[in-house]
C-alpha cells in the first residue's frame, strides 16, 4: 500500500509541472521548475485560506540556511492567505535558549520555532502535537520511517518534518574515477584509488591528495574538509567518524551509553580510535581547517577546494548546484566503515568489516503549545514543505533542505529538474536509500539535557584535534562529565530517554 | 512643606534602582541556589551545591578566568600606549588634526560582532587576505588554529576595536590639563621626553586610572570577539570566563550554575578591581 502511495506521489510530482506551472509559477518563480503539486498544502489550496488580521511569529535560524526557505516561504505564505508572518532570524548556537527562556517562562513570544531534531526531549513537553489531519495527510505519509521516528517522541509527533538529514561521504569522482589517477596512486602507493571503504583508506587517499594542485586549475587542493570548529557541530562530525568503530551490530542495547547500567561508552577503544583519527586528519585539512564550522565546509568541498568531505547534504548539493566548478565531478557514498569493531560486551576487537549509518539529527521545527493561532502554524508548516516547495527547496544547497520523503528517492527528481548526471543522481538516492534500509544505524542522541552531552563532546575533542590532550585523556574526560551530568539530571530519567533512541537503533520501534 | 514629601520625590529613582540593579542582583543569587536547567526549570533550593561544585570540581572556569586575565590585562595595556600614543600625536598642533581624530574613532563605531566577522575573514588561513599577503614572505601563520597564535588574534581584534575608546579618554584628559606646567617646563628648557615623563604623565595619572579602570572593567567581559572569532577554540585555549558562562547558561541551559559562575565571577571582579584601582593610585599617584 505504502509503495503504491509512493508510486502515484512520485509520478504526481514528477508529471505535475504540465498541469499546474502556468497557473502558480508566474506568481512564484521559485516553483517554476514544477508549477504547483496537488496536496493537502498546495498553493492551490493554501489560497483558499483567509488569515487575514491574524500574525504568525516565526523564529528561525540566520540566512541562509533555513532562515531562506523559512522567510522565502512566509511571504508566499502571505501572499496566499493575507496572513502577518513574522520572522526572527537567530544564530544555531543560540535557537535552543531563545526558545527555551520563554517556554520555561510560561510564554509563546513565537508561535513557530525552528532548531534541532534532538531538541525534542526537553521541548516536547512545550510544543503541539501534530494534529491528526495532518498526520493522515498523503505527503505525510509519504515521510520515511526514520524521519518520522526522529520527529516522534514514544509514537507522537511533535516536529513537523521538513528536513531529512544523515551523514555520508561525498568525494570527487573526477579524480576517484580518473583511470590517469587510479594509475598513479597505484604506483605511487601501491594501492588502489577507490570509493574508501575505511576510515583507513580515507586517510591515506586524503594525504596523498593533500596539498597540490591535482584538478590542474592553478590553486592547491587538500584532502578532506570537516566540521571540526569547537562548538559548531562538530560532535556530530565526531560521531561521523565513530560509528564504524564503535556501533556493533552484535551488541544491542547502545551506542553512546550501555543502557542497561547507563555507563559512557563514549572512551572505549572504538571511540578512541575515531578520534585518533581524527587528530590525523587535522595533517590533510586545509590551511585553517581546523576551525571550519558547517558554512566553511560547504564552501570548501562545494568550491572544489578538497578531495573528500562528509556531513549533511549540503557541501553535496552546493557541488551540485549550476553555478559549481564542480558540477557533476562529485560522487556520494555511504560514510566509510572500518576493518574492526568494537565488541563492549566482550571487551575486544571483532576483526571484520563494519560500516554504520549515522541518521544525524537536522532541522526540525514544532508549534508552541501556548500557540494562539496553532492552526495557521501547522498550515504554514504544511505548506513549507508541500511538494513544489520541497522540490524547489531541495535544489538549492544553501537552504539546507534535505531528503526525508520516499519520493525523494527517486533519481528523476535530481536529472530532470537539476540536470544531475544520471550516474549521479543514481549514486546519490542509492546512498540515501540504504541509509534507510539499513540495519545498523546510529540516531541522534536525544536524553534530557543534551546539550549539556554534546557540549561535552565538542569540548573534549576540540582539546584532542588542539593537541592539548591524547584522544584517550580527551574522552576520559568526555566520560567522567558525562558520568556528572547523568548523576545531576538523574539516571532514571536520561535512560528512559535513551530506551526510546535504542529502540530505534535496535530496530524494534 | 512636610519633609516626609522628599520620600515621596526619592520613591521614583529608588524604584528604577531596585529593579534594574538590585533585583537582579538578588534574582542571580537566589537562582544560583536552585538546580535550574532544561530538563528542571524552576527556582528549587539546593542549597551551596553549585558553589560546592564550581570550587572542587571545575577547572575549567579556573583556567579560563587566568586566560581572561592575561587577554584583559595585555590588551588594556596594548590599548593605553597606543591611545596614549596617537592621543599625544594629535593633541599638538600636526596637519589634518580633526580628520585623524575622527579616523581613530572609526573602529569604536562600528559594530563588535559584524567588525570580528570581517577580521575573521581576514585571518581566514586559506580563503583571508592576511595570509594571501604574507604568503609574498613565505608565512602563514595559523591565525586561528594554532592555540598560542589564536590568543594573540583575539588581542588583534580587541584591541584594534577599543583603542579608539581610550584614545577618546586620554585626549579628553590632554586637553583639560592646565598649560602653566608646560610653560614653566619649556621656560627650564626640558626636552620633549622630559617634559612628557615629569609633566605630561604625571599629570594625566587620575585620568590614566580611570582610562584603565574603565577598560579593564570592558575587557572583562570580552565575549563577542571570542564567540565569532575562535569560540573557544582550537580546544579551550581562547575560551573566558564571559564565554564559558554563556556556554553553560544559555548553551546547555544550565541557569543555576552559570548564576553560581555569575555570581562568584562579580565578587572576583569587584575585589580585583579594587585592589588593581588602590595599586594604580598608589604607583601612578605617589607624588
Amino acid at each position: 500500500m505504502k509503495t503504491c502511495l509512493t508510486a502515484i506521489i512520485s509520478s504526481l510530482m514528477i508529471f505535475s509541472p504540465m498541469a499546474y506551472a502556468d497557473k502558480w509559477s508566474d506568481q512564484f518563480p521559485h516553483i517554476k521548475a514544477t508549477g504547483d503539486i496537488p496536496g493537502d498544502c498546495s498553493y492551490e489550496k493554501m489560497s483558499k485560506k483567509n488569515y487575514k488580521g491574524k500574525t504568525l511569529k516565526i523564529n528561525t535560524h540566520a540566512i541562509p540556511v533555513m532562515g531562506e526557505p523559512t522567510a522565502l516561504h512566509a511571504e508566499q505564505f502571505e501572499k496566499l492567505t493575507g496572513a502577518k508572518v513574522e520572522v526572527t532570524h537567530t544564530p544555531a548556537g543560540d535557537l535552543y535558549s531563545k526558545a527555551m527562556v520563554p517556554f520555561q517562562a510560561g510564554q509563546a513570544p513565537y508561535d513557530v520555532v525552528f532548531g534541532f531534531s534532538n531538541f525534542i526531549n526537553d521541548w516536547k513537553r512545550y510544543l503541539a502535537p501534530v494534529p491528526k489531519k495532518y498526520m493522515n495527510s498523503p505527503e505525510m505519509k509519504d515521510v520515511t520511517k526514520s524521519h518520522m521516528g526522529v520527529s516522534s517522541w514514544d509514537g507522537t509527533m511533535y516536529q513537523y518534518p521538513v528536513d531529512g538529514d544523515r551523514h555520508y561521504l561525498k568525494y570527487r569522482k573526477d579524480v576517484i574515477d580518473n583511470p590517469e589517477m587510479q594509475k598513479k596512486y597505484k604506483a605511487d602507493t601501491g594501492n588502489e584509488l577507490r570509493v574508501p571503504r575505511t576510515w583507513k583508506e580515507y586517510a591515506q587517499m586524503a594525504k596523498y591528495f593533500n596539498d597540490w594542485d591535482w584538478d590542474g586549475d592553478g590553486e592547491k587542493e587538500y584532502g578532506s574538509a570537516e566540521v571540526m570548529k569547537k562548538d559548531d557541530l562538530m560532535f556530530a562530525a565526531f560521531f561521523s567518524r565513530s560509528v564504524a568503530y564503535a556501533k556493533n551490530p552484535r551488541t544491542p542495547g547502545g551506542f553512546f551509553f550501555d543502557l542497561e547500567t547507563m555507563k559512557p561508552n563514549i572512551n572505549n577503544p572504538g571511540f578512541v580510535e575515531a578520534l585518533t583519527d581524527w587528530v590525523e586528519a587535522t595533517k590533510y585539512v586545509p590551511p585553517g581547517g581546523t576551525n571550519f564550522g558547517l558554512g566553511d565546509e560547504i564552501g570548501s568541498f562545494g568550491g572544489g577546494q578538497t578531495l573528500f568531505s562528509f556531513s549533511w547534504d549540503d557541501a553535496f548539493i552546493a557541488a551540485m548546484q549550476d553555478d559549481s566548478p564542480i558540477k557533476n565531478k562529485v560522487g556520494a557514498a555511504p560514510l566509510p566503515g572500518a576493518d574492526r569493531v568494537w565488541n563492549r560486551v566482550s571487551n575486544s576487537w571483532e576483526n571484520q568489516y563494519n560500516q554504520a549509518p549515522y541518521i544525524v539529527w537536522g532541522w526540525a521545527v514544532g508549534v508552541a503549545k501556548k500557540s494562539k493561532v496553532k492552526d495557521m502554524a501547522f498550515d504554514y508548516l504544511c505548506f513549507f514543505s508541500n511538494g513544489a516547495n520541497h522540490q524547489a527547496d531541495l535544489a538549492i544547497g544553501r537552504f539546507g533542505v534535505n531528503p526525508f520523503k520516499n519520493s525523494d528517492f527517486d533519481p528523476n527528481i535530481y536529472i530532470n529538474s537539476m540536470g544531475w548526471d544520471p550516474e549521479i543522481a543514481n549514486s546519490y538516492t542509492q546512498t540515501l536509500l540504504d541509509m534507510e534500509k539499513s540495519n545498523n544505524r546510529v540516531f541522534p542522541l536525544r536524553v534530557p539535557g543534551v546539550f549539556e552531552f554534546t557540549s561535552a563532546v565538542a569540548t573534549g575533542t576540540s582539546k584532542a584535534l588542539a593537541g592539548q590532550l591524547s584522544p584517550q585523556e580527551a574522552l576520559d574526560e568526555v566520560a567522567k562529565e558525562w558520568e556528572a551530568i547523568v548523576s545531576r539530571v538523574g539516571k532514571k530519567a536520561v535512560q528512559d530517554a535513551y530506551a526510546v533512541g535504542v529502540k530505534m537503533e535496535d530496530n524494534k520501534l | 512643606m512636610n519633609f516626609k514629601h522628599k520620600y515621596f520625590f526619592l520613591f521614583p529613582g529608588l524604584f528604577v534602582l531596585i529593579g534594574i540593579l538590585i533585583f537582579p542582583i538578588i534574582f542571580v543569587v537566589r537562582l544560583s541556589l536552585s538546580g535550574w536547567n532544561s530538563y528542571n526549570p524552576g527556582l528549587d533550593y539546593i542549597g551551596l551545591e553549585n558553589y560546592i561544585r564550581l570550587f572542587t570540581d571545575d577547572p575549567r572556569f579556573w583556567e579560563s578566568f587566568f586566560r581572561l586575565s592575561f587577554l584583559s590585562v595585555t590588551t588594556v595595556i596594548l590599548q593605553y600606549v597606543i591611545g596614549f600614543a596617537l592621543a599625544h600625536m594629535v593633541w599638538k598642533d600636526i596637519k589634518f588634526k580633526r580628520f585623524f581624530r575622527v579616523l581613530f574613532l572609526v573602529p569604536m563605531m562600528t559594530t563588535p560582532v559584524i567588525m570580528t566577522v570581517i577580521w575573521r575573514t581576514f585571518f581566514h588561513e586559506s580563503l583571508g587576505p592576511v595570509n594571501d599577503l604574507l604568503s609574498v614572505f613565505g608565512v602563514a601563520p595559523k591565525w586561528l588554529t594554532d592555540p598560542v597564535i589564536a590568543k594573540f588574534t583575539v588581542i588583534i581584534v580587541e584591541v584594534w576595536q577599543w583603542t579608539p575608546f581610550m584614545f577618546l579618554l586620554l585626549l579628553a584628559g590632554l586637553l583639560s590639563l592646565p598649560k602653566e606646567p608646560f610653560l614653566a617646563a619649556a621656560i627650564d628648557g626640558a626636552s620633549p621626553i622630559r617634559k612628557f615623563i615629569y609633566v605630561t604623565f604625571p599629570l594625566m595619572a587620575p585620568i590614566s586610572i580611570g582610562a584603565i579602570i574603565i577598560r579593564l572593567i570592558e575587557a572583562s567581559k570580552i565575549m563577542d570577539t571570542v564567540y565569532v572569532l575562535t569560540s573557544g577554540g582550537p580546544g579551550t585555549s581562547t575560551e573566558t570566563s564571559s564565554f564559558y558562562i554563556f556556554i553553560k547558561g544559555l548553551r546547555e541551559f544550565q541557569m543555576g550554575y552559570a548564576a553560581s559562575m555569575s555570581f562568584t565571577y562579580l565578587i572576583i571582579m569587584i575585589i580585583s578591581l579594587t585592589i588593581i584601582a588602590k595599586v594604580l593610585t598608589k604607583v601612578l599617584l605617589k607624588e
